[in-house]
């Protein structure tokens, strides 16, 4: 039977794609693709700048074995890395994704001096005192009175919204951008719900809730329906 | 077994010490064995507004480092027939003389021999607050009508809460001038209520009497005839687990009016 090769190069218009067979062991595949860069080194002389990705199917590579091979490619002249695509997640991985993915839902008030904080969204189901803080990665939805400080996206997500059954919060953030409530609320008890998010021209605008399904269709999870 | 209740505000100057003494005093009327602890070590109050300032011997902290018992350093008040007694805190040290855990060893004590331990608390959020919160089974939070009391108010809530020995705390709103309330010049009770969101307890109007009251050594609470003092009273009915309807303070019964025809759709 004819060995079937551990490496397959491929040439796309992005730079080069190095398929690594995810049966064989470590060791082998490092050594076949030493003897590959090798071999092909004389080709790729005089020419610019290669960008060679790797896609490792159901092979896990702990960080110093990307590392190695990083440093392989990298040894080679004009090659330089791009991404590691596997199929693997490690657990840690795939429960921070989840956490940022997930919505976690708090029954009480934020009252003054304290702060909620949540990896991804937040939904409190009560009211943000004065002095009080919410924090999420992701979006915040409010049930109750938003009368402290809100920062959605804190990790840089410009989505982010922010939305509350009575919006008269003291600041609002959303990732790096601050607004701050105007020194009057104009006394009308006809607010409706509202919500918070980064506009187009990068500031936050405060807006009737319903223009989210609009703005920001992403939101929708629901599956199926109708 | 008694039990024993704290009265916290967080901002000073809101009438802590009065409500203690007037709620301790209102509950002697009552019936109760009642022992006040002033736990403001270094700026003690309660026992000038009590009128027992000068029939102190030994205090709290003596207490606490063993140099008497604490029947010793209890002050009877003559004014009562074995009802109320005070337990003075110490004017010459400061907060750190005493640790939280001595506190509530002392407040367990005096838990057995009376129905009620009023812990009165010094301002601030601090050690002096930990002390006399150490002990208590119960908590009344005393504010007024303005927005930075409220304010403290809501973040003393918090912590209270955090206290897994403390029942939910119980809310007075002290010093209410019934016209500016009406005005809007003032918060109204509603709003603290429901922004604070925890139960009203009492309400007590801002009246003359009760700082000349004071002056004198004697709680407003012991005139039968000022409105602040009726209002002390009911709340201590209240503790007493009786239900007291809010007292109709002027214009405050116009509110509650209103309140009542806005309900019944007439304008």
């Amino acid at each position: 039977m004819k060995k079937t090769q551990n490496v397959l190069i491929k040439g796309t218009k992005d730079g080069l794609i190095l398929h690594l067979d995810d049966q064989c062991s470590y060791e082998d595949l490092k050594k076949e693709l030493l003897d590959k860069l090798t071999e092909n080194q004389r080709v790729h002389k005089d020419y610019p700048l290669i960008t060679v990705s790797f896609k490792i199917g159901n092979r896990y590579l702990t960080d110093e074995q990307k590392e190695e091979l990083r440093t392989l490619i990298r040894q080679e002249k004009n090659l330089v890395v791009g991404n590691i695509d596997s199929n693997v997640l490690t657990k840690t991985e795939v429960e921070k994704m989840m956490k940022e993915e997930e919505i976690v839902s708090v029954a009480r008030i934020v009252r003054s001096g304290q702060v909620l904080e949540a990896t991804g969204d937040l939904l409190l189901i009560g009211d943000v005192n004065p002095g009080g803080k919410v924090v999420a990665g992701g979006n915040i939805y409010v049930m109750g009175a938003l009368r402290g400080i809100a920062h959605a996206g804190v990790y840089g997500n410009q989505d982010a919204v922010i939305s509350a059954s009575v919006m008269k919060p003291s600041q609002i953030r959303i990732s790096d951008v601050i607004t701050r409530a105007p020194d009057v609320f104009l006394d009308d008890d006809k607010r409706e719900m509202e919500c918070a998010y980064i506009g187009e021209n990068g500031q936050i605008m405060i807006d009737r809730l319903q223009v989210l399904m609009h703005l920001r269709p992403n939101l929708n999870r629901l599956e199926g329906g109708h | 077994m008694g039990e024993a209740i704290v009265i916290t505000s967080g901002k000073g100057g809101v009438g802590k010490t009065t409500t203690s003494a007037n709620i301790g005093t209102a509950l002697a009327l009552q019936g109760k064995r009642v022992c006040l602890v002033d736990t403001d070590i270094g700026l003690r109050n309660l026992d000038v507004i009590m009128g027992l300032e000068n029939r102190i011997i030994y205090d709290l902290v003596d207490v606490v480092e063993g140099r008497c018992k604490i029947h010793q350093a209890l002050v009877k008040d003559k004014r009562f027939e074995d009802l109320l007694y005070l337990l003075p805190a110490a004017q010459t040290s400061d907060k750190t003389a005493v640790t939280p855990e001595q506190m509530k060893e002392l407040v367990d004590s005096l838990k057995q021999d009376y129905d009620y331990v009023i812990i009165d608390c010094p301002a601030g959020i601090e050690h002096g607050y930990r002390n006399a919160v150490a002990g208590a089974d119960k908590a009344i939070v005393v504010t007024t009508p303005e927005v930075s009391a409220v304010r403290d108010a809501d973040r003393i809530i918090g912590l209270l809460e955090k206290e897994e020995n403390v029942e939910p705390p119980k809310l007075v709103i002290n010093r209410i001038r019934s016209h500016m309330m009406k005005n809007g010049d003032m918060l109204d009770v509603d709003e603290i209520t429901t922004h604070l969101s925890i139960d009203l307890i009492g309400i007590v109007a801002d009246d003359d009497e009760v700082i000349k009251a004071s002056n004198h050594g004697e709680p407003i609470a012991l005139n039968p005839n000022s409105k602040a003092s009726i209002a002390y009273r009911n709340i201590a009915r209240r503790i007493l687990g009786e239900s007291v309807p809010l007292q109709p303070l002027d214009e405050v019964q116009g509110g509650v009016f209103s309140k009542l025809k806005k309900f019944f759709g007439v304008k």
